[in-house]
């Protein structure tokens, strides 16, 4: 064709672009979540890898029916936010879980986190922890049952007390037996299970599927980090904050308190603090907005452990934080150039 | 990036650079048949057309005067008839009045308007008193891509002090090479038109010539730093690369550490900034008496054939210096007048080469943004990338709601529409293009306030 009948696409500049985009950054956050979720494979076994693909999968499934039937609207789970919101429900459940829980979860998450919202980008909420509050709220026990069935746990368990493949968190157990002759009961129970810092940190003790192992988190918030995916802020706040207010309460109620690192390696602290709490959609946008939000949602966090009636506080910490995200926008502004 | 070099102090984002024409010397393409000179080819008043239809004109003969302070001279890149006198689309994207002289290939030379020193030392004899006038009646804009005119930039008013001149060698645009080439092909009489510059600001105070140049042109940076040598405080500085470095603001920033405040320009910091093939064209009408009928102009891209660097007419069509390059090639996309970053989109190319014009991009299918645009994941990267320190996200759903007030609020009239947000935006966003739009209208607000307080300060 000649050059001057050629029909040329227009637009507005930049015309050129970079290749991470949204679909890009969901996929690296999937992929720095296979630490954690091969972890959480080796300590609960095949339950948890049933809770992960029936929830990734239930998820999509959500998303895809509400855009074509419901909003009517351009299928846009090609995005993997879908997945990844599966994903993290999944990590934040118990290996117990029935399969109906899960789905109930997964279609909170989805048509009342997200999409009622406006689907990605517009939820003021963490649509995986909206997902998992719901089901703690509605299904208190089945939320804190942790008995298993397969994988190394079950392997301590039949040790320790073969009748019943279950133990209760140290958080858990904290909130259960506060008072009642707590600091030997405690010594005794945390020997027989393995309760030592290595093991929280490694991940070889009971909860959620995706909280056990720090080590795991940690390697995948590396990754997130050094792609600039998500800051270092908001995760060093939040558990500092967390430690901090933990050590005040050791210093002054040593015999019903747990000691400062059971309040930093146990619970949902470092997976709420890595890769809830960064998602990018609900949390703030500045340096000094990011550092605001971490001690808020550490100073929740410790309100709801040692006052509250819940033995672990962080989703609810970081849903009130969610919804503050907005103010903090307006009251933490980028520094502007020559102004 | 190589540590210790000097950059900027806020934002900025690393774009692959492609300079894929930076080795391919600049080629002359032989004078058209017909050139198309349009009458706004510089920000400001368009110059007003004193050539009829049917009149003989001579090659760097004045035919269009400029008509208001902020205005330039128009002068005829070849000698011909004026064959019409009528509108045209332009590489602004809009119809405009153009003169069209058919070119009778006698390249008959005007009147001279600069001043001819064949002196080995030519700066030293450059009558400095004239080089203003020269400059304004040369016609001479600044070559970048802003086309801002020089001879305003080069007479601040009297109480502004200018003690840096600053020439902007570093082409932080990706793909773009005419500055580069200049800088290697002709390292002399840029540095020369930097001495010029810098003796025409001496007259109240010591003055500081910078030549910044990104750390992607070692030759560029070799050869000027050569000819450098031979001038007092004249300094070279390589510079990181970074976008958008060449952003006035962001160059005096890189160069002498000064922020130019919001809403004021470098001359506040005491800073002129001139790009180098400004400087290259002001040294040649002050010692070499050659007006701005002709400049190099980058075609590149992976749209085009063979990406050159072209030395062409001023006037010249498009088309020619795509046809040129061997063609477009079969999956060539986006055709656009300057780089990819802050470039225009054209919808043809019949439009001619202005003064202003620094390259031809043309995109393939691969290489363009032709994403569809998606909501705002609130990624953040808008505010991280932003040479003013704005938050692009934010502004850009302001100007959806149309809320004005608080865009003014948000800095909006600081934006230098770069393109940096745009580029790194994980949704695709077109975040310029509202930009552009909520900026013109906040400018109406403040313009039309400013007017009703003076009416009001003179009741």
């Amino acid at each position: 064709m000649e050059t001057k009948d050629k029909k040329w696409v227009v637009g507005q500049g930049s015309h050129i672009y970079f290749p991470e985009d949204a679909s890009v950054i969901m996929l690296q956050v999937i992929l720095a979540l296979i630490p954690v979720c091969a972890m959480g494979l080796f300590v609960f076994g095949l339950d948890a890898l049933k809770i992960i693909v029936i929830a990734m999968l239930s998820a999509v499934a959500f998303e895809a029916f509400i855009q074509k039937y419901m909003l009517k609207v351009k299928l846009g789970v090609r995005d993997y936010s879908a997945a990844l919101t599966g994903l993290l429900l999944a990590l934040n459940l118990p290996a117990s879980s029935p399969w109906w829980m899960v789905c109930i979860g997964t279609a909170i998450s989805i048509g009342i986190g997200k999409m009622a919202y406006g689907g990605l980008g517009n939820n003021p909420f963490n649509p995986a922890l909206v997902g998992r509050v719901a089901l703690l709220i509605g299904f208190p026990a089945l939320m804190t049952d942790w008995s298993v069935t397969g994988g190394y746990l079950a392997e301590l368990y039949k040790k320790v007390t073969p009748e019943s493949l279950t133990a209760a968190t140290p958080l858990g157990f904290v909130k259960a037996y506060a008072g009642s002759g707590f600091a030997s009961d405690l010594a005794s129970y945390f020997n027989s299970y393995k309760f030592d810092v290595q093991s929280l940190f490694i991940g070889t003790t009971g909860g959620s599927i995706g909280e056990v192992s720090e080590l795991a988190i940690i390697l995948g918030a590396a990754y997130l980090i050094y792609k600039k995916i998500i800051n270092w802020e908001i995760p060093v706040s939040f558990i500092t904050s967390v430690g901090v207010i933990a050590s005040v309460a050791y210093y002054f109620k040593p015999a019903t308190s747990l000691l400062p690192h059971y309040h930093i390696f146990s619970g949902g602290l470092f997976l709420g603090a890595c890769f809830m709490a960064t998602d990018m959609v609900t949390s703030p946008f500045t340096f000094s907005g990011r550092i605001i939000f971490g001690i808020g949602c550490g100073v929740l966090t410790m309100l709801i452990r040692l006052y509250g009636g819940y033995p672990e506080g962080v989703s609810f910490a970081i849903l009130l934080m969610n919804i503050m995200v907005p103010i903090i926008d307006i009251y933490f502004k980028p520094k502007r150039f020559g102004a | 990036m190589i540590l210790g070099l000097k950059t900027f102090s806020l934002g900025g984002v690393h774009v692959d650079d492609r300079k894929y024409s930076h080795d391919s010397p600049i080629e002359a393409l032989p004078a058209p048949k017909t050139v198309v000179l349009p009458m706004s080819q510089h920000i400001g008043a368009p110059a007003k057309a004193i050539v009829e239809k049917g009149q003989n004109v001579k090659m760097g003969q004045l035919i269009a005067e400029k008509s208001g302070f902020i205005s330039a001279a128009v002068l005829s890149s070849v000698s011909g008839i004026v064959k019409a006198i009528e509108n045209r689309m332009t590489p602004g994207g809009f119809m405009q009045k153009c003169v069209i002289i058919e070119n009778d290939f006698k390249d008959e030379r005007a009147e001279a308007v600069g001043s001819n020193w064949a002196s080995p030392d030519a700066v030293e004899t450059v009558d400095i008193s004239k080089v203003v006038s020269m400059v304004e009646k040369a016609g001479i804009v600044g070559m970048g891509g802003a086309a801002f005119p020089t001879a305003v930039k080069l007479a601040p008013p009297p109480d502004v002090k200018i003690d840096t001149v600053i020439l902007n060698g570093v082409e932080c645009e990706p793909y773009l090479t005419a500055d580069a080439r200049i800088m290697v092909e002709k390292p002399a009489i840029i540095v020369a038109g930097l001495a010029i510059l810098m003796k025409l600001f001496s007259k109240n105070c010591p003055v500081k010539g910078y030549i910044g140049i990104e750390a992607n042109k070692p030759d560029a940076i070799a050869r000027i730093s050569a000819e450098a040598k031979n001038y007092k405080d004249i300094e070279v500085v390589p510079l990181a690369l970074k976008y958008p470095q060449g952003g006035e603001k962001q160059l005096v920033n890189a160069l002498s550490g000064r922020v130019v405040p919001s809403g004021k320009l470098p001359s506040s910091v005491g800073c002129v900034v001139q790009n180098v093939a400004t400087a290259a064209a002001i040294y040649d009408v002050c010692v070499n008496n050659k007006p701005l009928v002709e400049r190099v102009v980058t075609v590149t891209g992976r749209g085009v054939k063979k990406p050159k660097n072209i030395l062409v007419r001023l006037g010249t069509s498009f088309t020619e210096l795509i046809d040129f390059c061997g063609g477009l090639t079969d999956d060539s996309a986006m055709l656009i007048c300057g780089g990819p970053m802050m470039g225009k989109a054209l919808q043809t190319s019949e439009v001619p080469v202005t003064k202003g014009v620094s390259g031809i991009l043309i995109l393939n299918r691969d290489e363009a943004n032709l994403f569809e645009e998606e909501t705002c994941i609130r990624c953040g990267r808008c505010i991280d990338v932003c040479p003013m320190g704005l938050h692009p996200g934010m502004i850009n759903k302001l100007v959806e709601v149309n809320d004005y007030s608080k865009l003014e609020e948000y800095g909006i009239l600081d934006c230098i529409e770069c393109g940096s947000c745009n580029y790194v935006c994980a949704g695709h966003g077109r975040l310029v293009q509202k930009i552009k739009i909520g900026k013109a209208r906040v400018q109406e607000i403040v313009k039309a306030r400013r007017e009703t307080k003076d009416g009001d300060a003179k009741k």
